[in-house]
């Protein structure tokens, strides 16, 4: 690597200095923009004890969900957990910790963090379990509870094309936390289906400046879909 | 007769203004969609990130990049737009949508709403309703009036951890078309064929009728 070329060669590399105990910040939303190839290799590794922030923690045999049978995962930060029969075995028998938090919420949490912004006064969720143990102000009348940032030693991204500088774009609602994530990783590792050389991406179509960004890989994906629904062409 | 899906995405559909921006939660209120009356404009807006969804894509379009908040495949209208979630909840944090569609397991007369948790039982989290109920000022909850075994979902207090306090105005049920003001429920329509009587039956919290309750047209 020389300058800003964040390439590296192997997945190996890509997620090298990933210890027990840490936090990971990924992407996705179910599993579409889902850093696949990412988590395969924190499975492969073995690590543990990781915490996870991350929207939802995918389904039984993809996505984060194959993090769950080797209990990789010591606890979760998500709004929405309920596609997995693993996880539900693991929250209900109190060996995985769920912090369940709502989505506005995680994506702004994200975003502080990456933007140096230790918490922020939100509406969402004054007044409910998601409140509790959180300072409370009135502005205005309203009342607001104070949500504290996320940085994670790791953040784990999907775009679909880069740069060697680590420029990104994203893909549709492939994008989702992605962007988000980029910013709040103390490294942040990306996995792309293309990388092109600098100057070849329109820079006013950029959606992730590579400043954000450590370590660039290119990947493979499935692209799993999670609910196929179609309508007939006659329609 | 107690309003069908159906017949409660209709009715919700009526709310309806040319040129909303509308969220549509997941069940019921995705039907509204197909009832949006002719000639009139409507965005969708999937807080996962689409301002502009469209219909289901047919076999050769599905795109696995293109999805919905109930992760459905989807495509995107004339004039979409895709964002990251920060942009998306900033929409609805910042109360830019014009009318948010959700269902709920119970709400009260001082506007709370229960609908994401049942302890011990169902715990798969908020997804965006949180921020939806806090960002919106204009929502319409759908659900049944009561349980199959009777039990009113219309409440003095909620029992169920809340999503939202304080932050619902109007309930359409499968029995009612109900405004929640001054700790109060006010009865607004009957759906078609039920008595004032049925409706009083099974609302737990307090109701208020008026003289004349007009029926529901649909």
């Amino acid at each position: 690597m020389a300058g800003f070329d964040k390439v590296v060669s192997s997945y190996e590399e890509a997620m090298a200095g990933l210890e027990d105990n840490m936090t990971i910040v990924s992407g996705g939303f179910g599993l579409c923009g889902i850093a696949e190839n990412l988590i395969a290799e924190i499975k492969r590794k073995g690590t543990k004890g990781l915490t996870m922030v991350s929207n939802n923690c995918g389904v039984d045999d993809f996505g984060l969900g194959v993090l769950l049978p080797n209990r990789q995962i010591k606890k979760i930060v998500a709004s929405y957990v309920g596609e997995n029969a693993e996880f539900e075995r693991q929250m209900m028998s109190g060996e995985l910790e769920v912090e369940l938090t709502p989505q506005g919420t995680l994506a702004e949490k994200m975003r502080a963090g990456g933007a140096g912004i230790p918490a922020f006064f939100t509406a969402t969720g004054y007044g409910t379990p998601v409140a509790e143990g959180k300072e409370e102000r009135e502005f205005n009348g309203r009342h607001y509870i104070l949500e504290e940032a996320i940085i994670g030693d790791f953040a784990i991204v999907k775009a679909w094309k880069a740069d060697r500088y680590g420029n990104l774009v994203f893909r549709k609602t492939a994008r989702n936390f992605n962007p988000l994530a980029a910013t709040a990783g103390k490294i942040t590792v990306v996995e792309v289906e293309e990388i092109v050389e600098p100057g070849e991406l329109d820079p006013d179509q950029i959606h992730t400046p590579g400043i954000y960004v450590n370590r660039l890989i290119q990947g493979t994906f499935e692209k799993r879909i999670e609910q196929r629904t179609v309508r007939s062409s006659a329609e | 007769m107690a309003l069908t899906r159906e017949q409660l995405a209709q009715r919700v559909a009526q709310e309806l203004q040319d040129g909303y921006y509308v969220n549509l939660g997941i069940g019921i209120p995705t039907l509204v969609a197909n009832y949006v009356p002719k000639g009139m404009e409507v965005m969708l807006q999937s807080e996962n990130g689409l301002l502009g969804m469209g219909q289901f894509p047919t076999e050769e379009e599905i795109d696995a990049d293109l999805i919905n908040a109930g992760k459905q495949t989807v495509t995107m209208a004339t004039g979409a737009s895709v964002f990251d979630s920060a942009e998306s909840f900033a929409m609805i944090r910042g109360g830019h949508v014009d009318l948010t569609v959700l269902g709920a397991f119970e709400v009260d007369v001082n506007g709370n709403i229960a609908s994401y948790m049942i302890p011990g039982k169902l715990i798969k989290g908020m997804g965006g309703a949180m921020d939806l109920v806090a960002g919106a000022d204009n929502i319409i909850v759908t659900m049944t009036h009561a349980s199959k075994h009777g039990v009113s979902k219309l409440l003095p207090h909620c029992t169920l951890p809340l999503t939202g306090k304080g932050c619902i105005k109007k309930v359409l049920t499968d029995l009612a078309f109900i405004e929640i003001k001054d700790g109060e429920f006010h009865l607004l329509e009957r759906a078609p064929g039920v008595s004032v009587e049925e409706i009083v039956q099974l609302t737990a919290g307090k109701l208020v009728i008026p003289q004349h309750v007009p029926e529901m047209i649909l």
